[in-house]
C-alpha cells in the first residue's frame, strides 16, 4: 500500500494526494454509523405521526425509510459535499476519482452499493485486507468505482511573526546569499526546518540538540555564509534565521520591524 | 532560479483568481457548455497556472501558494482532461424508458448466463423435491415456512379464507418485500467483486428455491394456484433479480478480463454507468413487484379469479418483454458517424 497518489499531468506537472489508511477511514465510517443511527431515529419520530392515520402505512414508512437512510446516506452525502460523508469530513478524508478526475455520480453509488461486498463474511474484514493488499488503498467498492480516499491537509500555519519575534538575524546583512539560500532550499527542507522550531519543545534535550545541529551542517551545505555573520551562533539561532529568511521575505520583514 | 515572487504573484493573480470563477461556475453550472473562445481561454488559463505552478514548485518559501496553485491545477485537470460525457440533468422517465433498457441490451449476454444458472438451480431443486422428500425442509430457509407443509392442504386453506386477511398489513407487507428483494439485487450486483463466483452461487441458490417450491406444488396438482400465485409478482421480481445478477455477472467479467487488451481500471471505468443504470432500473421493477404481490398475489380464487392473476401476470411480462427489447432495432442502427464514415 502506498501512502500517496501522484499524478501527473500531461504539462509536466505533478501533485500528492495522501491516501487515508484503513484506520481513518474505519474511525470515519464509526462516525457516519452513529450519524445514520440518527438520522434514521430522527425519521422514524416524524412518521410515527402517520400511525395515528394508519399504523400499517406508518411501520410501512419506517421500514422504507431505515432502508433508504442506510444506502442512500453515504451516496447522498458524498455526492452533496463532493466526496465527504460527516464521519469523513470530521476525520479530514475527501472521496476522489483515482485519476484526479471529475467525480461522477455513478462512481459514488458503485462504491456505496459495493460495501456489501466490502463488509463480508462481517466487520470489513473483506474490504480491509483489499484496502491493505491494494496499492492506492481501495477497499472492492473503490476499485470497482476508480475511486481512492485520501487526506485533507491541514492548512494552519505556525504564527511566524510570534516565533521570530524580536531576534536579529545577521544573515539579512547579505542579501545574495540570503536569495541564493531560498532558490536552492525545497519546500519539503523549508518545512522541516520550520517544524524543527515549532516542535522544538517536545524534544529531549540530547535530542534536540542533535537535530539542530543536523540541520545546520545540512543548511550549510546549501549556502555558505562569511564565518564573522555566523561566528559563536547557537544551532537553533542559525535555523531560527534560516526560517525566517525563508518564511518571511526581506520587504515583509522590514514592514513588521518597522510597525514594532 | 530566482524570481520576485511580490512582482510574481502581482501578475500572476489575475489569471488564478480568473480560472477558479471559471472553475465555480462549471461546477455550480455542470450542463452548461462552454463556448469555443471560452474553453480556449480556459485551456489557456490552466495552462498558465501549471506552468506557474512549475515556477513555484522550487521555491521553498512559499508553500502556502504552492499548495494554493496545486489545488487549482487538481481542479482546472479534473475538468480539462475529463473525457466522459458530462452528467445532464437527470430525466427519470428516460433514463428509465430509454437508457434502461438500452443498457440491458447492450449487455444482454450476461443476462442470459444469469437465466442459465437460475434455471440449473430451478433444476436441481426441482429434482431434489421429486427425489427426495426431505429436501424442502434442508434447503429452503425459516422466511418459506408456510411451504413446508402440503400444498394441496395450503391451496385449501387458501381458497378458505373468507375475509381480508391482508387488510391491516398491506402496505408493511409490500415495504418488506421492496427492501428484502432491493437488498438481494443489491447483493447480486456486489457480490460481483469475487470474480463473479458469489453472484453465481446466489442465482443459483434462487433458483434452487424456486424449482422446489413450484415443483412441489405441481406435483401435488396445485399447478394453477402456482401460476396465480407467482405470476402477478413474478414475472417482474425474478428478471428484476436476474437483471442484478447479469450486472454481477458483468462485473465479474470485467475483473477477470479475458479477451480484453483493456487494464483493469480502464475496463471497471467503462462499466460503472451502466452498472448504476441497471441497479437503479432493477429497483423500480422491485417497488412494483412488491405492490403487486401485496396487493394482489395474496389473494386466491374466490376472491380473486385464478384467470384474472394469470392473464395480469401473462400481459404483465409481454409489456416487460416489448419493454426491454423495443429499442433492439435503434440499438443496431448505424450512427450518424459510422453512416459518414
Amino acid at each position: 500500500m502506498n501512502s500517496e497518489l501522484r499524478i501527473r499531468t500531461p504539462e509536466g506537472i505533478a501533485f500528492a494526494y495522501q491516501l487515508a489508511g484503513p484506520v481513518a477511514r474505519c474511525m470515519a465510517w464509526g462516525v457516519d454509523l452513529i450519524a445514520i443511527i440518527v438520522i434514521a431515529q430522527g425519521v422514524n419520530s416524524l412518521l410515527s405521526v402517520a400511525g395515528y392515520v394508519s399504523p400499517d402505512f406508518a411501520t410501512a414508512l419506517t421500514m422504507i425509510a431505515y432502508f433508504v437512510v442506510s444506502i442512500g446516506y453515504g451516496v447522498c452525502t458524498e455526492w452533496l459535499w463532493r466526496g465527504q460523508t460527516f464521519g469523513k469530513r470530521i476525520m479530514r478524508l475527501r472521496v476522489m476519482d483515482a485519476h484526479g478526475l471529475r467525480l461522477q455520480f455513478h462512481q459514488i453509488l458503485m462504491r456505496n452499493l459495493l460495501r456489501f461486498a466490502d463488509l463480508l463474511p462481517g466487520c470489513y474484514l473483506i474490504g480491509g485486507v483489499a484496502m491493505v493488499l491494494s496499492k492506492r488503498a481501495q477497499r472492492l467498492g473503490d476499485l470497482a468505482a476508480n475511486t481512492v480516499v485520501v487526506h485533507i491537509p491541514q492548512h494552519a500555519e505556525p504564527d511566524l511573526d510570534q516565533l521570530l519575534a524580536g531576534k536579529f538575524n545577521s544573515l539579512r546583512q547579505f542579501p545574495h546569499l540570503e536569495a541564493r539560500l531560498r532558490q536552492r532550499t525545497t519546500p519539503e527542507e523549508a518545512r522541516l526546518a520550520l517544524q524543527s522550531l515549532v516542535r522544538r519543545d517536545d524534544l529531549d534535550p540530547d535530542a534536540r540538540v542533535r537535530v539542530f545541529a543536523e540541520l545546520v551542517e545540512h543548511f550549510k551545505t546549501l549556502v555558505t555564509f562569511p564565518p564573522e555573520a555566523v561566528e559563536a551562533m547557537p544551532d537553533e539561532q542559525y535555523i531560527r534565521n534560516v526560517v525566517d529568511l525563508l518564511f518571511r521575505p526581506r520587504g515583509a520583514a522590514s514592514a513588521k520591524a518597522a510597525a514594532a | 532560479m530566482i524570481i520576485d515572487l511580490p512582482r510574481f504573484i502581482a501578475t500572476e493573480r489575475p489569471s488564478w483568481t480568473e480560472l477558479e470563477k471559471t472553475l465555480d461556475r462549471l461546477q455550480a453550472e455542470p450542463n452548461r457548455a462552454l463556448a469555443l473562445d471560452e474553453a480556449k481561454r480556459f485551456h489557456f488559463l490552466y495552462q498558465k497556472v501549471s506552468a506557474d505552478l512549475g515556477r513555484i514548485a522550487t521555491f521553498a518559501s512559499e508553500p502556502e501558494l504552492r499548495r494554493y496553485l496545486e489545488a487549482l491545477t487538481a481542479r482546472a485537470y479534473g475538468e480539462i482532461h475529463e473525457t466522459r460525457e458530462r452528467a445532464r440533468s437527470f430525466r427519470p422517465a428516460h433514463w428509465f424508458f430509454a437508457e434502461f433498457p438500452r443498457v440491458f441490451r447492450k449487455h444482454v449476454g450476461a443476462f442470459y448466463v444469469s437465466t442459465i444458472i437460475t434455471l440449473a438451480g430451478v433444476i436441481f431443486g426441482g429434482l431434489a423435491v421429486m427425489l427426495d422428500d426431505e429436501a424442502k425442509e434442508a434447503v429452503l430457509p425459516a422466511m418459506f415456512a408456510n411451504h413446508m407443509g402440503d400444498p394441496a392442504k395450503r391451496v385449501a386453506m387458501e381458497e378458505k379464507a373468507k375475509k381480508d386477511r391482508y387488510s391491516d398489513k398491506h402496505s408493511m407487507f409490500a415495504s418488506q418485500l421492496m427492501t428484502n428483494n432491493i437488498g438481494v439485487s443489491i447483493k447480486a450486483l456486489a457480490l460481483g467483486m469475487t470474480f463473479g463466483v458469489g453472484t453465481i452461487i446466489l442465482l443459483f441458490y434462487n433458483g434452487v428455491i424456486l424449482g422446489l417450491v413450484g415443483i412441489d406444488y405441481i406435483l401435488a396438482g396445485q399447478g394453477v394456484f402456482l401460476a396465480g400465485w407467482l405470476l402477478p409478482h413474478g414475472v417482474i421480481e425474478i428478471p428484476a433479480i436476474l437483471i442484478a445478477g447479469q450486472g454481477g455477472l458483468m462485473l465479474g467479467k470485467a475483473l477477470i478480463g479475458h479477451g480484453d487488451r483493456m487494464p483493469l481500471t480502464a475496463r471497471l471505468r467503462a462499466l460503472g454507468p451502466d452498472l448504476a443504470t441497471l441497479i437503479g432500473g432493477v429497483a423500480v421493477m422491485l417497488v412494483w413487484a412488491g405492490f403487486v404481490e401485496s396487493f394482489l398475489s395474496q389473494y386466491h380464487q374466490p376472491v380473486i379469479p385464478y384467470w384474472v392473476k394469470i392473464t395480469f401476470g401473462c400481459v404483465e411480462l409481454a409489456v416487460l418483454v416489448w419493454f426491454l427489447g423495443s429499442g433492439r432495432r435503434k440499438d443496431s442502427a448505424p450512427s450518424d458517424a459510422e453512416v459518414g464514415a
